[in-house]
């Protein structure tokens, strides 16, 4: 695999007197996938905004090949190469994809006098983009955003974020909201990616998914990374134990299995299982 | 063939609501008022009206655009009335002042309006609701402490006559008319063709998103309500040099109405959807309605009826339009 291109070392967050975050450290390398696993409220999502830099650590650092750096904002994660692509791809459903794209960065030509958008440029480009991300079906750079499918959403904010330079990509659940298909158009583009070079941090609770293309696992509960292991170490019952807090998971399983046998197959009412 | 995709791309576009809303009242007037309102002095009357109101109207679209909302507005056009007034009327001062000074107050209320609404998170119609009062008590208060009336009046003679508050082509039409035209130029080339459009689509879109890919969305915010309350004091000011007097009172009128042309026009109430051509012809169409009914029968009383229905028909019109354009997908080969 690649080098190390950005590594959190020993980072805490708090806000105010809450602790969010405790001693979290972390390495992405090019061209490998780090999955990043957690239940709701784990601190997932804490982690992205420190690296995409809509929050700063209270202590610890982030080093990016080799040398501490601080994201006093987006725009700073932005320039050192760390894109964000969010659940719904963080596009604009009313606006063009050749527009969408460039949201930010327009080309512009000179017509006469006065500087203008390169509507023609910009849609060849993005259309372009995304097709080499396998998604051929994006033909028209005029066609607006909201009438694509989520998958295709998130090529194009995927393909986006590669164009513009990111070296580190962090995808925050980008599954999570869409049907099997889809899910595996989006599971391809992270392998595709991956493939050309870039540090992946990918953030998901379906194991499954997190399985099919990661490289590196951790799994973060109450704020603290809980296990960190690599492809191959850990069977998928082991990493959804660990994701639903030890050994709960596998109690529930266990109970529920015993009512059924008891009650003909049935499985048990929820107020019946909530009480146990 | 050809002309069926033709067709299919103007409904897609924003403003395709707004043309055959125009194309809808022009008849319902040619029918019930014969075709006075075509000939020049009707064209004048629904045109000033239009001017007025579109100078004010397109800043307003833009703001819902970015998914903003600015009703101060209705407070600023007898603001900017009576600022000149008072400047270049009761104090007999240059009525150059006096423009530098109303366009200066019509800044500075957008400044404090954008720097509100960026810095409190509070929704911009509450912000602007509260400057719309506000500046409506410092607008009759602080007349009344200086002239003892509610009503001033201003002589203005000479350029800056000719240039804001005068009459041109033969009497009929207002200066503001030409004012209005280019203004609305500018705009076309600021939203739709200079890379800045893009940005105020962007912040109406996901103002989150816009900001995360670089887009200075306070700046711009802020730079929207100073070109809104701006636009609204120049349009008081010119008023009150053609009336040659200003009142503390009216403009409310123009929240409403402004806020019907953009919609009509196509603009999508919360945000990121809209365009210039669509809120000018938005405009006329709600001039046409409100002065047409003058060339008919009917009894003037009406006109708010059929602009409500207006209104109601022009959304569901846009809505199913959105939808058209969302939906569209080019059919090229065997699918």
């Amino acid at each position: 695999m690649g080098e190390t291109i950005l590594s959190l070392q020993g980072i805490n967050k708090s806000f105010g007197p809450i602790d969010v975050l405790h001693d979290i450290s972390l390495e992405v390398k090019a061209g490998e996938v780090l999955c990043l696993l957690g239940d709701n409220g784990a601190g997932k999502s804490t982690v992205i905004r420190l690296l995409s830099g809509v929050h700063q650590p209270t202590s610890g650092q982030m080093v990016m090949d080799g040398r501490p750096v601080l994201f006093r904002n987006p725009r700073e994660a932005a320039d050192h190469g760390i894109a964000t692509v969010h659940q719904f791809g963080g596009t604009f459903p009313l606006m063009s994809i050749g527009r969408s794209f460039f949201v930010g960065r327009e080309p512009t030509r000179w017509f006469g006098p006065l500087k203008i958008y390169d509507r023609k440029k910009a849609n060849e480009i993005a259309v372009k983009a995304v097709q080499n991300f396998g998604i051929t079906r994006i033909d028209d750079g005029d066609r607006l955003v909201g009438g694509l499918s989520g998958g295709e959403r998130q090529a194009l904010a995927i393909a986006r974020a590669v164009h513009f330079g990111a070296r580190v990509l962090i995808l925050d659940e980008p599954t999570a909201a869409l049907g099997v298909k889809q899910a595996t158009h989006v599971l391809r583009i992270v392998n595709e990616a991956k493939r050309r070079g870039l540090a992946v941090i990918f953030i998901t609770h379906q194991v499954m998914h997190a399985m099919a293309v990661g490289d590196h696992f951790a799994v973060l509960i109450r704020g603290a990374v809980a296990a960190d292991f690599r492809k191959g170490e850990k069977t998928r019952e082991e990493i959804t134990d660990l994701m639903a807090g030890g050994a709960s998971m596998a109690s529930l399983e266990a109970e529920i299995e015993t009512y059924m046998t008891t009650h003909d197959g049935h499985p048990p009412p929820v107020s019946s299982a909530a009480a146990h | 063939m050809n002309s069926n995709s033709a067709l299919g791309g103007l409904l897609r576009r924003p403003e395709a609501g707004a043309f055959l809303g125009l194309i809808a009242v022009l008849a319902f007037f040619g029918v019930f008022g014969g075709l006075t309102f075509l000939q020049p002095a009707g064209m004048a009357s629904w045109m000033n009206v239009a001017a007025n109101l579109g100078v004010i109207a397109i800043p307003v679209g833009l703001l819902m655009i970015a998914g903003e909302l600015d009703i101060s507005v209705g407070a600023m056009v007898p603001f900017g009335a009576m600022t000149v007034a008072v400047i270049s009327g009761h104090y007999g001062m240059s009525i150059w002042l006096g423009i530098a000074v109303t366009l200066s107050f019509g800044v500075l209320i957008g400044l404090l309006n954008g720097y509100l609404v960026i810095k409190t998170a509070v929704p911009s119609l509450i912000v602007t609701l509260g400057s719309l009062f506000a500046v409506q008590g410092i607008v009759l208060g602080l007349t009344v402490l200086i002239t003892k009336s509610t009503s001033v009046a201003l002589k203005v003679e000479g350029p800056a006559k000719a240039l804001f508050g005068d009459f041109v082509f033969g009497g009929q039409v207002q200066a503001m008319v030409l004012w209005w035209l280019v203004i609305a130029v500018g705009y076309i080339y600021f939203v739709h063709f200079s890379r800045y459009g893009n940005w105020i689509f962007a912040m109406g879109g996901d103002k989150v998103s816009a900001r995360n890919a670089g887009i200075p969305t306070e700046r711009m915010t802020i730079i929207l309500f100073v070109l809104s309350s701006t636009s609204a004091a120049f349009v008081g000011m010119c008023q009150a040099m053609l009336y040659n007097s200003a009142q503390v009172a009216g403009g409310q009128s123009f929240i409403f109405n402004a806020i019907i042309s953009v919609v009509v026009g196509g603009v999508l109430l919360t945000g990121g959807f809209g365009s210039i051509i669509g809120i000018f012809f938005g405009t006329i169409t709600f001039a046409i309605v409100n002065q047409g009914i003058y060339y008919t029968n009917f009894d003037r009383n009406w006109s708010s009826l059929i602009i409500g229905v207006l209104l109601l028909v022009a959304v569901l019109m846009n809505n199913t339009f959105r939808k058209m354009a969302l939906s569209y997908a080019p059919k090229k080969g065997a699918k």
